[in-house]
């Protein structure tokens, strides 16, 4: 048998055959779905002085145009938070460019494409920032940094100060981009109202917090709206918060009563559910010629929204990656026309340790010193910023096999010293970290009298492996293999679990999951040991266990029963139980991160300035891995996002009108099967008894951390050029190669 | 049989009958909208029948209708996914006469009499196609969104007898985006499938 902790997706065979299905592949039972297809403004400021939508509704199919005109009324004030309000077409106002403004509704997606096309809209312009600039001025301070959280700024020691008087400084400007998510599947929604009830088949990294919304715009108890998402095509923090069309689907439905089907198309994912915002920082790092640092500021700016407030916390790990006395961390906002941004795979943490680990590239220059030996310097044993301990840190551990597998020791100091024939050869290296999060979840569990279990949480697979994990604890605790366990996520008639975003699902539902199958277990020793018919029967439930489907005398396994057995006797269709589980005191007592060390070997083609990353060695240390081959896969798939973040990916927006100019994935480029190499995966062996009573940190974000960095540095390592604006393209390169 | 592709020209040509040029995707609003000329037109409706999966189907078609939003909202094979609807990523890959295509950039109006595999057609029944066996077996997937793209793409790609190492493989391969970033498990899942087929 194989170990169950290397086992294979439970859901890869429907993944394979095309039997997963996803939001937008589901129809309502009466066959009536009709297709919205949304019209989005050409202008990024202004109002809407008149729509025509006089052509549109002669097409063939039509059935209705939505816009702000006789869109239904929605309340603004009780969908929560972390929900956008805008642009919901409750109002003429337009605030950037791709803001939707109508619907078009018909009974084919061809008819409803064609009206969408043929609606006229005239606007009053108004003066519009488009862009933020590379050098912002006119900044402001969050209001709400961290959902409120965390201050937007902090202090210790005397950073400037001591900045002034260290003997050796760096202070650079990196630059990062808009990027997107894209991820493959397109944001769906399915909407049916039955009543004053909502059904919604969603592509959601968060039933229950699209519940939350949806129930809070259309004033309904939050039982009556039902979110269904068993399969999502990819997020990366796309589908966390619940965007405008989600809602304008059940308005859709609402106004013509019938079933309606959104899909966005790929160029409308560009201005529709939110990114990755531009940053502009500033790092300065003051060091002894030992290389002890004795400053740390990191200056944050991003791009904001000009009607919501989203703000990248970029310094957040520069307050506690390193020891220093004298660190000062500040994040501020650039308004502009463009749509609201949002959490994107590992958002802070992947812009600004890019920014923070090419500083400490350069400081290790400019000191001479070897890059992994002054990260060493400068360990931080504890969390200086909290000061707290850490719950667990084996970043040492991290950087040593990281260093041995990549065989880090070969490499020449001396920039642009190592060639493969034509080729400039560099290695660069990093540190990822990640904090470690968590939230309250439930689930049940219910063992049957087949002798197959169900496991039900409300949580989400976005790729993430949630279903096999579920699957694995069940068959863990009550010894069954995983065929004759069924997992059920994704639908907010299950126990409520929260957003698969922060690298937090496995830590907060396992332990929930884990306490319903110990009471189901429980139960269920007790039946036999009190069944005067079982072979257990008189024993103590503490001599019993479970394997293979049978419960079982520990110290005599051949005595003992299936399930089957003990529940038909019993005359049980089922035994049940549910589980809950919230974080305690443990974020009060530590400070709780996962971390990582990046290795990459880049080719720079000297005539062309095209990088190629030939080689990457990412060592983690986050605590225990559920499953060993779908946690390699994960971090394998985010150190590949962080490589199109390093040398592709960039958003493009028009200055002249602030539309996205390459809103297709033949333009926006993420990487392709020949852009990733070999790629070795290292899971540094870490307990954390403290955590969680799992001891699983997350590994869905920390991955993507420092992959830019690394490949940054090893771009400087081959061409002695440093590029602080990402991503890497040639045009960055090639003139400084030719020399 | 050939592959035909159907280029831009010959998209407008077949819809122009019935004035559709306008159905060509975009961003809504007036810069994308036709010459104000164009009345909305009546689509004629096709009548074809093609052999999917080894199966005669005979479908009634919108002209504009594309070959993925055929088989999706028509035939209910939402196996094949739509990623981007322009021949971008890969996600819509089936095999049109054993060769594999986009099918978000082949009308369906025009398949008469051809023959198409998705997904839902690879497997002998229960018996999983090696690749799709391979896939789980080297963890080819995390969404799975790209998957079935992948996977009829990599039966294509066996299918034209090219020598295939890791380095082709990635090549031939790049028209199949992963967002999930499954690429090294996929290229050893086609390796290993390659060695069976
Ligand atoms: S959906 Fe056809 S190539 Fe993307
Ligand atoms: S598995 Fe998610 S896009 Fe490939």
């Amino acid at each position: 048998m194989i170990p169950i902790t290397t086992a294979s997706r439970v859901d890869g065979r429907l993944k394979v055959t095309g039997g997963a299905r996803y939001a937008a592949e589901f129809a309502p039972a009466q066959d009536n779905v009709l297709h919205a297809v949304l019209v989005q403004s050409t202008i990024a400021a202004g109002r809407v002085a008149s729509i025509d939508t006089a052509r549109a509704k002669q097409v063939p199919g039509v059935v209705a145009i939505m816009t702000h005109e006789n869109a239904p009324r929605i309340d603004l004030g009780k969908a929560g938070d972390m929900t956008p309000g805008f642009p919901l077409l409750q109002d003429d106002r337009v605030m950037f460019n791709g803001q939707h403004l109508a619907v078009a509704i018909a009974t084919s997606f061809e008819a409803a494409q064609q009206a969408a096309q043929l609606v006229e809209l005239h606007y009053n312009r108004d003066e519009a920032t488009l862009l933020m600039s590379d050098n912002p001025t006119g900044t402001s301070v969050p209001q709400r940094f961290r959902n409120g959280m965390r201050p937007p700024a902090s202090t210790r020691g005397t950073p400037q100060a001591s900045f002034d008087a260290a003997a050796v400084k760096i202070d650079q400007i990196y630059r990062t981009p808009i990027e997107h998510h894209n991820p493959m599947e397109p944001h769906a929604t399915l909407a049916e109202w039955q009543g004053d009830r909502l059904l919604v088949h969603n592509a959601s990294q968060s039933v229950f917090g699209n519940r939350k919304a949806l129930a809070g715009f259309f004033g309904l108890p939050e039982d009556n709206v039902r979110i269904v998402s068993p399969f999502v095509g990819g997020g990366f923090g796309s589908k966390g918060v619940s965007w405008p069309h989600i809602t304008l689907a059940a308005m859709a439905a609402k106004l013509v009563g019938q079933p309606v089907k959104l899909v966005l198309t790929r160029r409308q994912m560009f201005t529709s559910n939110g990114y990755r915002p531009k940053t502009v920082q500033h790092v300065r790092l003051g060091a002894d010629r030992d290389g002890r640092l004795t400053a740390v500021l990191h200056d944050g700016i991003s791009q904001n929204s000009a009607y919501g407030e989203f703000s990248e916390p970029v310094g957040l790990a520069s307050e506690m990656l390193y020891s220093c006395p004298n660190v000062a961390v500040t994040h501020r906002l650039s308004k502009v026309n463009q749509g609201l941004p949002t959490f994107m795979r590992a958002p802070g943490e992947a812009s600004g340790v890019y920014a923070l680990e090419s500083a400490m590239d350069e400081l290790a220059w400019a000191l001479g010193m070897d890059p992994i030996e002054l990260r060493l310097k400068n360990y931080a044993d504890r969390d200086e910023h909290e000061d707290k301990p850490f719950s667990s840190k084996t970043l040492r551990a991290c950087y040593e096999q990281g260093a041995a597998a990549f065989d880090w020791k070969r490499r020449v100091a001396q920039p642009r010293s190592m060639r493969d024939g034509r080729l400039l050869i560099g290695l660069g290296m990093a540190t990822a970290t990640y904090p470690v999060n968590r939230s309250e979840a439930a689930a049940k569990v219910r063992l049957q009298a087949d002798g197959t279990a169900i496991v039900r949480c409300g949580s989400q697979d976005i790729g993430t492996g949630t279903y096999t994990v579920m699957a694995q604890l069940v068959g863990e605790h009550l010894g069954l293999p995983l065929d004759r366990v069924r997992a059920e996520l994704g639908d907010t008639a299950l126990p409520q679990a929260p957003v698969s975003g922060g690298s937090q699902s496995v830590a907060s539902i396992s332990p929930a999951i884990r306490e319903a199958c110990l009471a189901v277990r429980a139960q269920t020793l007790q039946l036999a040991a009190g069944d005067p018919a079982s072979p257990l029967h008189g024993l103590d439930p503490e001599e019993l266990d479970v394997a293979d489907g049978r419960i079982l005398q520990s110290a005599e396994k051949s005595r003992g029963e299936t399930y089957q057995a003990l529940l038909a006797r019993q005359g049980r269709a089922a035994i049940e139980a549910d589980g809950s589980a919230k974080p305690g005191e443990e974020k009060q007592k530590f400070s709780m991160h996962s971390f990582g060390a990046q290795f990459v070997e880049v080719a720079v083609d000297p005539d062309l300035g095209e990088v190629r990353v030939r080689r990457h060695v990412g060592a983690f240390a986050a605590g225990r891995i559920m499953n060993a081959k779908t946690g390699r896969s994960q971090m394998i798939g985010g150190i590949v996002f962080g490589m199109g973040m390093a040398l592709t990916e960039a958003t493009e927006v028009d200055p002249r009108s602030g539309r996205v100019t390459n809103a297709t994935m033949a333009d926006y480029l993420v990487p392709v099967h020949l852009d990733v190499p070999e790629i070795e995966v290292i899971m540094v062996a870490e307990q954390d008894d403290a955590v969680n009573p799992l001891g699983a940190k997350g590994i869905g974000e920390l991955p993507t951390v420092g992959t830019a960095a690394a490949i940054a540095n090893a771009v400087y390592h081959a061409t002695g050029q440093r590029i602080r604006d990402l991503p890497i393209r040639p045009d960055k390169l090639i003139d400084g190669l030719s020399i | 049989m050939t592959i035909r592709n159907f280029t831009r020209r010959e998209f407008l040509r077949d819809t122009a009958a019935t004035g559709g040029a306008a159905a060509i995707a975009g961003s809504g609003g007036k810069a994308w909208a036709v010459p104000a000329a164009a009345d909305p037109p009546v689509p004629t409706q096709h009548r074809v029948t093609i052999r999917l999966n080894g199966t005669e189907r005979a479908l009634q078609l919108d002209p504009r209708t594309s070959l993925l939003d055929a088989l999706r909202e028509q035939l209910y094979l939402t196996g094949t996914k739509k990623g981007c609807d322009m021949g971008a990523c890969g996600a819509c890959t089936v095999l049109l006469d054993g060769k594999r295509v986009n099918a978000c950039l082949v009308l369906a109006a025009r398949l008469d009499g051809r023959e198409v595999k998705t997904i839902e057609g690879l497997a002998d029944g229960d018996q999983l196609h090696p690749l799709q066996a391979a896939f789980i077996e080297h963890d080819g997937f995390q969404c799975g969104y790209c998957t079935p793209g992948q996977i009829m793409s990599a039966a294509g790609l066996l299918n034209e007898g090219r020598p295939l190492d890791e380095h082709s493989i990635r090549e031939w391969m790049s028209g199949n985006i992963c967002r999930c970033g499954a690429y090294p498990n996929i290229v050893s899942a086609i390796r290993q499938a390659s060695g069976r087929a």
